[in-house]
């Protein structure tokens, strides 16, 4: 692959054409009417470009269950969808705990080579949460983790929860909680509400997330930490994180694809591709996610990428798998669920799947596309309107929700530091 | 009517009383020397229970043969099943043999629903997880019938842990259809938080209910709720909620108790009131064969279904 | 239910071809009283003798003949009816079918001469299946058949007893019996099918 491009005619941020001149894995130029002989030629009339995604929620499941995914599928399927680093959480097996794990995803990432893979520690060794992992060395080690989340599962223990905060803003550290209240979800299986009375199935009550969210917002703020809260799922929490940013507490959160666009109904047929946790919610709780999320209230979207195998979805619903895959997916239901009804504009995708996350996961070189920062870029068409095919996808689960529905918008082309992952749609190589 | 049976919500007004009236004639039959009928012959019912119940197995056995089906029984013991053989595998295996209906029961909600993706023929729920049990709300409907001649504007309540119960979501849903006024009595942790939303009314005081009922409908409540503190003691659940010959002289003269079984005798209901003359918990058990006859009727007559398509 | 009917007799329905009435009220009241009479010198006075009619208007039919052996022989022949629908041969055929009421006589029929009666017999295919649910209910000393109409075709070696009327049709002809006690009047009319119905 030649190292410079030029890029002619993208919308940058969805706003007037430009050309882009990239150069030796940098935005050399921006403006209109460039010309570079020998450059690869790239015509992107009526595209957006975007900066690289990044995606602050991701789980590869490699080591441990790569039936599901590994990290070289995980991350085609990432580029596919338009990202150009995901946070790949701790829940894997063994765990990554230590940094000799971390160290090993990263590694894993980079010899793949579609993605930058920047892995998340998890707060307490095992994920049992009873002590601290080695938070420190992880910090420190070639994976440089900053993020700390033990997803999957709550750091319920409010002294434990105080305690990391605390120890990670030795080095610049957010921990990400997984809100949910253990005792109050014991064997949750969708949303308390009017589906889980229907369905007879027990109830995952929203309380049980947003109680959680309250209780870290105060004890972040007392102790002046950052917390990220993930995967926001209910209205009540929206309003919660509202009122601790009016605050000018440190708090930043994220919303799923998912969450944004569909709704507890689905549950209806007790199909587990649409079991999840946090569990879909009602439509009240989906429009306040999109109004959070157009306010900034929400300040991200992660997909929580969560492959399963067939085996481990096609069963009774009370013993299926939660999660839902959506990396290649994400780009093109915000798409739907935001911009569509004009509450997000492009330039507010590059804030919220971009910017943003990157801040967050205190990443430099992703996040802006400018002349001298580090080409990392999508180009998006906004026109096209196709069924999401589950076995057209890298990825190698097919738990996508988004089966058969109709999205506007494909990816045509991801940049990774000047180097085309995905042209044209498709792997690059 | 539908291919399946599912939910009781599924069955519209007209459904629900054709089912009823065929039980009626069936049930006559129970009398004759030949408790036969050649209606189903050459079709295959297979009962697939995961979960141990002898006394619904047995009555979709009697009903499925005295129309002359050949049946099968799966049961969750001893068989592939046992050995963590997947929902889908089982299905996919019946469907090789040819099965015309499949009467499931399962512990997990929904998996009737499942089944039905897999399988070209009816599937008949039997009971799933704390969903439905449509067929045991058929037979309650068909034993108020017979006692109180009518269903449209018949008060019915009924008592105890709904929150947990498939026989009461069948049974409010079957019975509003019905046009019968429903009361669900509870202490309010054993009451769905959306209960609200139901087609019935929703109370904390069983003696001020009883009075106005002319069906008291008993559900069993299971002692380990006490463990998750649905409710602080037996002692307290018995005598707030529970059924005894006291209660039992507040009802109208005509009322009728009745109870899904199996009972836990002295806790939800007294002794003197499951032996009394009102309760109708033998004959419901007879009233259960006619009614699955009915529905296998109703259900597998006509053309064979072509694919998989509900 | 009133309907008009054009000069030349034909019956216009809602929805239906044009009817011919082929049977008058007096008539049929005649067919009855004569297969009544029947009834009384072959069976040598109906002392034994249990009507069955099958659902529909079999059962009216049933009744009008024991309401008339009762007014002759001046004791009552018991009367009821048997619902075949879940002895029919083409089940699988057509969407299941609302069931008919079966009352069978107290005294029962073990040793009784069962006199089956509907409104029209055709295949004879109906009749097989009564037979069968009369064999499943006890032991007839022997099964004999009425019927108002007798329209041809049988397709099993089935004959009737006491027939109203022999009236040859063709298959393409519909007979439609109507009977006071379910339709409000008494005539057998005769129409043709029409296309796709």
């Amino acid at each position: 692959m030649t190292g410079t491009w030029l890029i002619r005619g993208a919308r940058l941020l969805g706003g007037d054409p430009a050309d882009v001149l990239v150069r030796d894995g940098l935005v050399a130029e921006i403006g209109p009417g460039l010309d570079e002989p020998g450059a690869g030629r790239l015509d992107a009339g009526g595209l957006i470009l975007l900066p690289g995604l990044v995606d602050l929620h991701t789980h590869l499941r490699e080591p441990g269950r790569e039936d599901a995914e590994t990290v070289a599928s995980g991350t085609a399927a990432a580029a596919l969808g338009g990202f150009t680093t995901v946070h790949a959480m701790a829940n894997t097996e063994p765990v990554a705990d230590t940094a000799g794990v971390v160290e090993q995803v990263w590694r894993l990432g980079r010899e793949a080579g579609r993605c930058d893979v920047q892995p998340v520690g998890a707060v307490t060794a095992g994920l049992e949460g009873s002590r601290l992992a080695e938070l420190g060395a992880m910090a420190d080690s070639a994976a440089r983790v900053r993020v700390f989340s033990d997803d999957g599962r709550c750091v319920h223990d409010a002294v434990l929860m105080r305690r990391a905060l605390e120890y990670v803003r030795a080095f610049g550290g957010v921990i990400a909680q997984h809100a949910q209240e253990p005792r109050l979800t014991a064997g949750a299986q969708v949303n308390e509400g009017e589906m889980s009375g229907r369905l007879g199935l027990t109830g995952w009550p929203a309380v049980a997330e947003e109680a959680i969210i309250a209780r870290d917002c105060l004890l972040a703020a007392h102790v002046g930490s950052a917390l990220h809260v993930c995967h926001v799922s209910t209205a009540g929490s929206v309003e919660i994180i509202r009122w601790a940013k009016s605050k000018g507490w440190q708090v930043t959160a994220e919303v799923t694809p998912h969450h944004l666009l569909l709704t507890e109904a689905l549950a209806s047929d007790y199909d587990p591709v649409f079991k999840v946790n946090p569990p879909l919610r009602t439509a009240e709780d989906a429009a306040a996610l999109r109004a959070g999320l157009a306010d900034g209230t929400i300040d991200c979207v992660a997909t929580d990428h969560a492959p399963h195998p067939l085996e481990d979805k096609e069963t009774e619903w009370e013993v299926a798998a939660f999660g839902m895959t959506g990396l290649e997916t994400a780009l093109r239901v915000v798409h739907e669920a935001v911009v569509e009804p004009g509450l997000l504009d492009w330039a507010g995708v590059a804030d919220r799947m971009s910017a943003r996350p990157a801040a967050i996961g205190r990443l430099s070189g992703h996040g802006r596309v400018a002349p001298g920062e580090p080409a990392n870029l999508v180009l998006y068409d906004p026109a096209p309107r196709e069924a999401v095919d589950p076995t057209a996808q890298a990825s190698k689960s097919r738990n996508t929700p988004f089966a058969g529905l109709v999205l506007p918008g494909r990816v045509v082309a991801t940049f990774l530091r000047g180097r085309p992952t995905v042209l044209d749609g498709k792997l690059a190589w | 009517m539908n291919r399946h049976l599912i939910s009781a919500g599924d069955l519209s007004l007209a459904d629900a009383l054709l089912i009823l009236d065929t039980a009626d004639e069936l049930a006559s039959m129970a009398e004759r020397p030949v408790k036969k009928l050649p209606t189903l012959r050459g079709r295959t019912v297979v009962n697939l229970f995961y979960e141990d119940s002898t006394r619904t197995r047995i009555s979709f056995e009697a009903a499925a043969k005295r129309l002359s089906a050949d049946v099968i029984n799966f049961s969750a013991k001893g068989s592939s099943v046992a050995k963590g053989e997947s929902l889908k595998d089982t299905a996919l295996t019946l469907e090789a043999m040819g099965a015309d209906a499949v009467v499931i029961r399962h512990g997990a909600s929904g998996a009737p629903h499942r089944l039905a993706g897999w399988v070209q023929g009816s599937v008949v729920n039997a009971g799933d997880g704390a969903h439905e049990h449509p067929t045991q709300a058929l037979l309650d409907a068909f034993t108020m019938r017979r006692r109180l001649g009518r269903l449209d504007g018949l008060r019915v309540t009924i008592v105890g842990d709904v929150l947990h119960s498939r026989v009461a979501r069948s049974n409010v849903l079957l019975l509003s259809t019905l046009g019968a006024e429903v009361t669900l009595v509870a202490p309010p942790t054993l009451l769905p938080v959306a209960v609200g939303g139901w087609p019935c009314s929703v109370g904390y005081d069983l003696d001020a209910a009883l009075p106005k009922a002319d069906v008291v409908m008993m559900l069993r409540v299971q002692q380990e709720r006490m463990n998750a503190a649905y409710f602080p003691t037996v002692r307290e659940y018995s005598r707030r909620y529970g059924l005894d010959a006291a209660r039992m002289a507040l009802l109208p003269e005509h009322a009728i108790v009745m109870h899904p079984g199996p009972m836990n005798r002295g806790v939800e209901i007294a002794a003197e009131v499951a032996d009394s003359v009102r309760s109708t918990i033998v004959e419901q058990v007879a009233n259960g064969v006619s009614v699955r006859m009915a529905v296998l009727y109703l259900l597998l007559s006509g053309p064979a279904q072509q694919g998989g398509q509900r | 239910m009133a309907h008009a009917a054009d000069e030349a007799g034909r019956d216009q329905r809602p929805g239906g071809s044009p009817a011919r009435m082929v049977l008058e009220p007096a008539e049929i009241r005649r067919a009855l009283t004569r297969i009544a009479h029947e009834i009384l010198e072959r069976t040598s006075g109906a002392g034994d003798v249990v009507l069955l009619g099958i659902p529909t208007r079999g059962v009216p039919l049933a009744h009008r003949l024991a309401e008339r052996l009762e007014q002759v022989e001046g004791h009552p022949v018991p009367a009821g009816s048997l619902d075949i629908t879940m002895y029919r041969d083409d089940l699988r055929l057509r969407p299941a079918r609302a069931l008919g009421h079966t009352e069978v006589p107290t005294a029962g029929i073990d040793d009784k001469i069962v006199v089956l009666v509907d409104d029209v017999l055709y295949s004879g295919r109906t009749v097989r299946a009564a037979l069968d649910a009369l064999g499943d209910i006890g032991r007839p000393r022997a099964v004999q058949l009425a019927v108002l109409i007798d329209r041809g075709h049988r397709e099993l070696p089935i004959r009737p007893d006491y027939v109203g009327k022999n009236l040859p049709t063709s298959q393409r002809e519909i007979v439609r019996v109507l009977l006071t006690e379910v339709d409000g009047e008494d005539a057998v009319l005769l129409g043709t099918r029409q296309e796709g119905s």
